[in-house]
């Protein structure tokens, strides 16, 4: 059965008008991202094998720079990152050490997937770190707005086609797919989640204002006092007077951080504490860029539905 | 955004000889504004929603909308007329104008206003503006010592450096990097090295002044170690505090083995002289080597593990031929689950050094190591314990032997606290318990994290 599906696939790829990718060239991209990956999977199909440095499960504020990584990147036809500073802390030394120049910043094979997308929370006055670990370039976590991931999406097609020219038709042909699943679920979720306009809400850490406005929830509060900052006994005691004036449902926790805290406030104040990933991977579950929305918004009205 | 792009529209307006304010403003905005010009550019692309509304007839908020802006530029000009004024009356012994307020902080001094009208084209921004500048940041690495030692001679308080860092990219082939190490009283350049991260075969060179590669400790800063002191076999057999830093050339080559392992060889080519490891180099001809192979795997998700062999050779300058020659073994085993909701991790490092120094006196033959180990207690908690043993690189009877445990908090990325209490008995027969405390602090740019 094996060898005669390889020789109608054979056959096939040719009809099809396909130039003809052999299966040993395919273009190596890293992300430093899962949802980057899944992303580039997405639009790229079998011409690419994608391999991302931080899992979805993984505290993207704190990630080694292993030297396994930059083996990865050595390798690497295109490295796909956040931006905005968000690499900062693993980034540059790999590069530094990977001896692809190919990949370094302002070079072919590097793409930052924050351009062109809608970046909330740029500072407007002068940052010092007394804030916290404030980022200077705005809020990291764009690509939890579905339409910041059809940005995403079109510069990856259009990066790719850069690359591998004579992959042009299986990049457009991956990338309207992807654009036209995408607007069908972005119609479901939207529906989804339209019951619940206006929702006020705690998050652990400053990891949704992208998601927030697109679906019009209302983030009052974070556990953390200021961004990367533990929770403290006077700020907790703050949400929790926070959560009971304003009757507030649910707080929202990346998969990443201590649950203690917001058992506690939970406990309190009767909110619902909900795990909330802010990545593809970070249950297996999640396995690509939809599902991260179809398994969070689905558990987010679960949790409401709970509450009423 | 509005504010910068009035300023420049007056400044088109005055139609004089742009105010040297202006520029110095101008200057200092630009590299915060990178993100708003991109903005800007978002929106140029998508012009015809902008036009429509421009054809249709304006709505009253509209209108409201206008006046609130010609309102606001109008206090503009005159905020600029008047700051020219001032500049203008006070001439250039006092060139410091009225900044506009949310600028004074990153603006440089503004130059001093240029006689008669030279008017450069206000469009074009100068190239000389610190855009390129290097990232900077300054580590302060402060030392508290208790309790009694009369062979080691850590003052009972100082500030034992302040690391300051300059780091940039050089062109599309290299990059540098600068560590200037400021003592209370004298500044060395602990490194300062170019990096070409380009080069064909997959080198990777180095070319300057740097820690040299020998082993796992001794190409790191002080601030990065997980104890605030140097290891006994650091310190006795490569040449003090300071370690080995060698000044020369380096060139390092990934070798590929099976799978996913990393590895990568290391050779060192330095001036023959480098603290009191290598003394007085007799000629230019008498140079130190190191070589430096590493293996690197992950051996799970969450385990890794890393050895390296090292050997170093230099003259030691007791005669013109007489060389110290150095073997080391290191191993690094680290734990770290990536689901790091409970913030744990461990770490466990060793490492072993052989010194043979050939004297005329009789050839010395020791060797030192150490092993230790950390574990993460909570996110900003870590706790450590180490020993160690050592001879001396010039009298093999010798040997000091030490043991300590660490406590370690990280209030938050940027600043650290530590104490460590450690015994050490000395060759000489001495012990001395000392509690040895250390506060680090950075500022600037935000550096990569060690691995």
């Amino acid at each position: 059965m094996k060898p005669m599906k390889l020789l109608l696939a054979g056959c096939a790829i040719p009809l099809m008008g396909f130039s003809g990718a052999p299966v040993f060239a395919r273009m190596k991209v890293v992300t430093t991202l899962q949802d980057l990956a899944s992303l580039a999977d997405a639009v790229g199909g079998d011409r690419v094998e994608t391999f991302s440095l931080v899992k979805g499960y993984q505290d993207p504020h704190f990630v080694d720079a292993k030297p396994s990584f930059i083996l990865k990147l050595s390798r690497a036809d295109l490295l796909i990152a956040a931006g905005l500073e968000r690499e900062i802390g693993y980034l540059p030394p790999l590069l530094d050490q990977s001896r692809n120049a190919q990949v370094h910043p302002g070079s072919p094979g590097y793409l930052d997937a924050s351009t062109g997308c809608e970046i909330l929370n740029r500072p407007v006055q002068q940052v010092t770190r007394a804030m916290g670990d404030v980022h200077p370039y705005g809020n990291p976590h764009y690509w939890t707005d579905p339409e910041n991931g059809r940005i995403i999406a079109r510069s990856i097609a259009a990066k790719l086609t850069e690359l591998d020219p004579a992959g042009r038709e299986a990049y457009a042909a991956g990338l309207a797919a992807f654009e036209g699943k995408l607007t069908q679920k972005e119609q479901a979720w939207a529906a989804k989640m339209a019951p619940y306009t206006g929702t006020k809400i705690v998050t652990f850490h400053d990891s949704w204002p992208n998601l927030a406005r697109r679906y019009d929830l209302n983030i009052v509060g974070h556990i953390e006092p200021k961004p990367g900052i533990p929770p403290s006994p006077t700020h907790t005691l703050e949400i929790i007077n926070l959560i009971m004036t304003d009757k507030i449902p649910l707080i929202l926790v990346e998969p990443y951080f201590d649950l203690k805290t917001p058992k506690f406030i939970a406990e309190k104040t009767g909110a619902t504490v909900l795990s909330f990933y802010p990545s593809v991977g970070g249950v297996p579950e999640i396995k690509d860029y939809f599902a991260l929305f179809d398994y969070n918004i689905d558990a987010f009205v679960a949790a409401m539905k709970g509450k009423s | 955004m509005r504010p910068r792009k009035s300023f420049t529209a007056m400044a088109i307006i005055l139609g004089f000889g742009l105010h040297p304010e202006v520029r110095a403003d101008e200057k200092a905005a630009q590299p915060e504004t990178s993100g708003a010009a991109q903005a800007r550019e978002t929106r140029a692309t998508t012009p015809a929603p902008e036009a429509a509304k421009v054809s249709a007839p304006p709505t009253a908020e509209e209108v409201e909308a206008l006046r609130r802006e010609i309102e606001e530029l109008k206090k503009q000009l005159q905020t600029l007329r008047d700051e020219l004024r001032s500049a203008l009356l006070s001439g250039p012994g006092a060139p410091s104008g009225v900044a506009p307020p949310g600028q004074t902080a990153s603006a440089p001094p503004p130059p001093p206003p240029t006689p008669g009208p030279a008017a450069p084209p206000p469009a074009a921004p100068s190239q000389t503006s610190n855009y390129f500048n290097p990232s900077v940041s300054v580590i302060g690495n402060y030392l508290g010592v208790g309790g009694s030692n009369g062979t080691g001679d850590l003052p009972s308080s100082s500030l034992r450096e302040s690391e300051v860092s300059f780091q940039a990219i050089v062109d599309p082939y290299a990059r540098a990097d600068f560590f200037l190490s400021f003592g209370e009283e004298g500044v060395g350049v602990e490194e300062g090295f170019a990096t070409f991260t380009s080069l064909p075969g997959g080198l990777l060179a180095k070319v300057g002044r740097m820690r040299t590669a020998f082993g796992k400790i001794n190409p790191l800063h002080l601030h990065v170690l997980p104890w605030p002191d140097e290891p006994l076999p650091i310190v006795n057999l490569l040449g003090g505090e300071e370690g080995w830093i060698g000044t020369g050339l380096s060139t390092a080559l990934l070798v590929p083995l099976p799978g996913d392992v990393f590895s990568e060889v290391t050779v060192q080519v330095l001036r023959g002289d480098s603290g009191e490891l290598f003394l007085t180099a007799p000629d230019r001809g008498s140079l130190a080597y190191n070589g430096h192979y590493r293996v690197f795997s992950d051996l799970s998700e969450a385990t890794n593990l890393e050895v390296g062999v090292s050997y170093g050779l230099g003259p030691n300058g007791l005669t013109p031929t007489s060389d110290t020659r150095l073997e080391g073994i290191d191993t690094t085993l680290r734990w770290k689950p990536l689901r790091t909701a409970t913030y744990r991790s461990a770490s466990l490092r060793g490492e072993f050094i052989r010194s043979r120094r050939e004297d005329p006196l009789g050839n010395q033959t020791t060797d030192g190591w150490f092993l230790s180990g950390e574990y993460q207690l909570a996110k900003r908690w870590f706790t450590g314990a180490r020993i160690e043993s050592s001879g001396h690189a010039d009298d093999a009877s010798q040997r000091d032997r030490g043991k300590a445990v660490l406590l370690t908090f990280w209030p938050s990325e940027f600043s650290q606290l530590r104490g460590e209490l450690r015994r050490r008995e000395y060759a000489d027969g001495e012990t001395a318990d000392e509690l040895l405390l250390q506060i680090q602090f950075a500022i600037g740019a935000h550096g990569a994290h060690p691995f």
